[in-house]
């Protein structure tokens, strides 16, 4: 099984050192959370491990390989939802859903999209256009995505936000049974969030 | 995938058609100031006109570069592109044809029609087509290297211009070049060729550059 592991990462954003000397291993089914107050490098350090930035110093591994020279295949192996949810205004929710996880390399068919997006809890809002939904809807839009993604590693960057209790259920769910099969996840999140039977790492930022 | 990006943009063109309008006529009126600003004079219409049409052609293209890129960096689009596992350089081919086929067909489309305005001859139409029909995908492509280079800064349309512009200049002068050369009689062949030897060496190196372009824009 595949492990995803950091060492010595130090980040520098204009002349301030937000973060260094971070080290940590993840392993099958493990959580890791990282917190920290605002500013502190939770987003920076989760675009380092996605591969959009390049850490100052230090190196990320996946499974003993660094991500820079794997390339498409680390990509194919990993999901990263950031705090803009690549939710086009124009399209509708189905199309979206289906438009991003053919960029993650998944062809999903309509039906499968439609299943995805009714988990969520957009029944029957499938070919609204993206923007007449809600803050919180369109958020389950691009959480439909983790659905359909099959990949290992998921780095969610503030999953939770603008989502009420049901959703945050669903998520929570979502995450459960992703740990339960070997997954892996790293994750922000200001909100208090109960994982059953997962072991979660916590690493602050200050 | 490649299809997947390029039936998304035409898609989204679709749904805003405002953007593709804007370009349209942009060029439609640039091209027809000239004839009411100068005056019928034909002899000097029919020399000017094949620059005339691609220098409008050119401002017209770079009016929408701005759009290639940008929306899909807004909302987090572009993102997720970095972060496929199909290549890179293979999705931004696929953008750059999009754009093309939303802002350089109906230019090409329309340049035969602007063209009776000037006076010209039905060979010497039939030239400046090609020469457009070769020409504008190298826009496209070139294009796609600035709107990545200034992705997210401020007063980027301007720099994108300062940037593109002179790299469009050889296609400026081969493209307007071919229709003067066939007018005079001398066969627009020559021009035509280099034209398609432009086409060819951006369709290889542009989208790299532009894949790298983006990777650095982004980081």
């Amino acid at each position: 099984m595949p492990t995803l592991q950091g060492i010595d990462l130090t980040c520098i954003r204009g002349d301030r050192k937000l973060f260094s000397g971070v080290n940590f291993l993840l392993e099958s089914g493990g959580l890791m959370q990282v917190q920290g107050p605002n500013g502190s490098g939770k987003t920076s350090l989760l675009r380092m491990l996605c591969g959009l930035a390049s850490p100052a110093e230090g190196e990320i591994r996946w499974d003993g390989t660094q991500i820079r020279s794997l390339g498409g295949d680390y990509f194919g192996a990993m999901t990263y939802l950031g705090h803009l949810g690549g939710v086009k205004d124009d399209l509708t929710a189905i199309e979206n859903l289906r438009i991003s996880s053919a960029l993650g390399g998944v062809d999903l068919d309509e039906r499968k999209a439609h299943a995805a997006l009714q988990h969520m809890g957009l029944g029957g809002r499938e070919l609204l256009p993206a923007k007449v939904l809600s803050q919180g809807q369109r958020r389950r839009v691009t959480l439909a995505r983790l659905l359909a993604c099959g990949t290992v590693l998921w780095i969610l960057d503030e999953p939770l936000t603008a989502l009420d209790t049901s959703a945050v259920k669903l998520v929570q769910g979502l995450i459960e049974r992703h740990l339960e099969h070997g997954g892996m996840i790293v994750m922000t999140t200001h909100q208090e969030i109960e994982i059953a039977g997962a072991a979660i790492q916590r690493l602050q930022l200050t | 995938m490649f299809f997947w990006i390029i039936r998304r943009d035409l898609l989204l063109a679709a749904r805003r058609r405002s953007d593709v309008l804007t370009t349209l006529f942009f060029f439609i009126i640039v091209v027809s100031l000239f004839p009411l600003g100068v005056g019928p004079e034909m002899n000097m219409l029919r020399v000017m006109a094949p620059g005339v049409v691609w220098v409008a052609a050119l401002l017209a293209s770079m009016l929408s570069l701005g759009r290639m890129f940008s929306s899909d960096y807004l909302d987090g689009t572009l993102e997720q592109m970095l972060l496929s596992p199909q290549s890179l350089p293979l999705l931004v081919l696929g953008k750059a044809l999009a754009h093309w086929l939303v802002t350089g067909v109906p230019l090409v489309l329309m340049a035969p029609v602007l063209g009776i305005q000037y006076d010209l001859t039905n060979d010497a139409l039939l030239v400046l087509t090609a020469s457009l029909l070769l020409g504008t995908p190298v826009l496209s492509l070139i294009g796609a290297i600035g709107a990545a280079l200034t992705l997210g800064l401020r007063g980027g349309g301007v720099l994108v211009s300062l940037l593109v512009l002179p790299l469009y200049i050889p296609v400026l002068i081969f493209g307007a070049g071919a229709v003067e050369a066939s007018t005079a009689g001398l066969g627009a062949g020559a021009h035509m060729s280099l034209l398609g030897a432009f086409l060819l060496a951006s369709l290889v190196l542009a989208p790299w550059t532009t894949a790298v372009s983006l990777r650095i824009s982004l980081e």
